[in-house]
């Protein structure tokens, strides 16, 4: 159920490693226009090779990595292995799947952009994050009743 | 020094930010053990704001706090992007597109979000609502539903090849196109 595999015990201000990652992905995000409104209409119409360059080549960059940090066993700076847990496939991947692909081409973001469009101040933006955060609260309520 | 700065304001090309997208997946890997992923801090909000007694959200959020930190740092992140970081010029935004949203009355282009239709007035016509509200809702409750986002099963899941997050990709693909092509016109008509 949970998604921190890490069995370390660290104090909470050692966190703020990962506060420094977000704050170069918005960066990435906004500055590539990955935020863009506009850039997702275009990826959606196939009007442009932008989205599907970027979205291609970070998987290209991550397929790579992970297989160099499993090929030599490269582990976590605190000296831990790192292991990659095999995903389960249900029915909600396609079924969630396709509702959040609807979500994705209305808003124009998918969750990451929320924060980073916040940030650039499109504060209109804060009531689609609540949204997505009540859509979330509705899943678990339902979740038992839901096809999965 | 200025030079560099000036190119930095410059839109990023697909080659220099997918990479270094790439790169965040191994750089969290390493650095905690952590899987890129973004719409799980929606759940941990949730978790932490609003459990009501949900078994969904009855699990200790805080050992996911790194999450919230992560998604924090995104938020600070475009904060800097759209000031330091500023590009002088508005969104180039390909012509048949624009031909397209001039019919709805959309023709500016200087942020990352038509401004004419995302803003808080917009909020309380059909349009607007539907977009922001209801757009926002389906994002959240299609990812946990879905199991991940774009980052969680896009880029982690198939960087990691693991089957059903292609199967997620395609869905999420389908849904936008679907939406934008067929759907949305009806709803930008309105």
């Amino acid at each position: 159920m949970c998604i921190n595999e890490s069995q370390l015990v660290h104090p909470w201000w050692y966190n703020f490693k990962y506060l420094f990652v977000g704050i170069l992905f918005g960066i990435i995000l906004v500055k590539s226009e990955l935020v863009s409104w506009f850039r997702m209409q275009e990826m959606f119409r196939f009007q442009t090779f932008h989205m599907y360059g970027t979205l291609g080549s970070a998987v290209a960059v991550g397929m790579l990595s992970v297989w160099l940090i499993k090929k030599f066993r490269i582990k976590t700076i605190y000296g831990e292995e790192i292991e990659i847990h095999p995903k389960k496939f249900n029915k909600g991947h396609i079924y969630g799947g396709l509702l959040f692909g609807f979500g994705w081409a209305m808003a124009g973001a998918c969750p990451g952009p929320l924060f980073a469009l916040i940030g650039t101040g499109a504060t209109v933006i804060i009531v689609a994050l609540l949204s997505a955060i009540a859509g979330t609260w509705v899943y678990g309520l339902l979740r038992d009743k839901l096809p999965h | 020094m200025n030079e560099f700065l000036n190119l930095l304001k410059q839109p990023w090309p697909w080659y220099v930010a997918g990479p270094l997208i790439g790169l965040i997946v191994p750089l969290l890997l390493i650095i905690g053990k952590k899987s890129f992923g973004i719409s799980s801090s929606l759940r941990h909000i949730c978790a932490a704001c609003l459990p009501a007694k949900i078994p969904f959200f009855q699990y200790e959020w805080k050992k996911e706090a790194w999450n919230l930190f992560f998604v924090g740092g995104i938020f600070l992140g475009g904060i800097l992007a759209a000031t330091i970081l500023a590009s002088p010029e508005p969104i180039q935004v390909h012509p048949a597109l624009q031909a397209e949203l001039a019919q709805y009355g959309i023709t500016q282009y200087d942020s990352q979000v038509p401004a004419q239709l995302f803003n808080w007035e917009n909020l309380l016509t059909w349009k607007g609502f539907i977009m922001i509200v209801v757009g926002g809702f389906m994002i959240g409750f299609g990812t946990r539903y879905a199991g991940g986002c774009t980052s969680g099963h896009a880029i982690m899941g198939i960087s990691t090849l693991q089957w059903p997050s292609l199967v997620a990709t395609c869905c999420f693909m389908l849904g936008g196109i679907i939406m934008a092509n067929y759907i949305l016109p009806l709803i930008l008509s309105l």
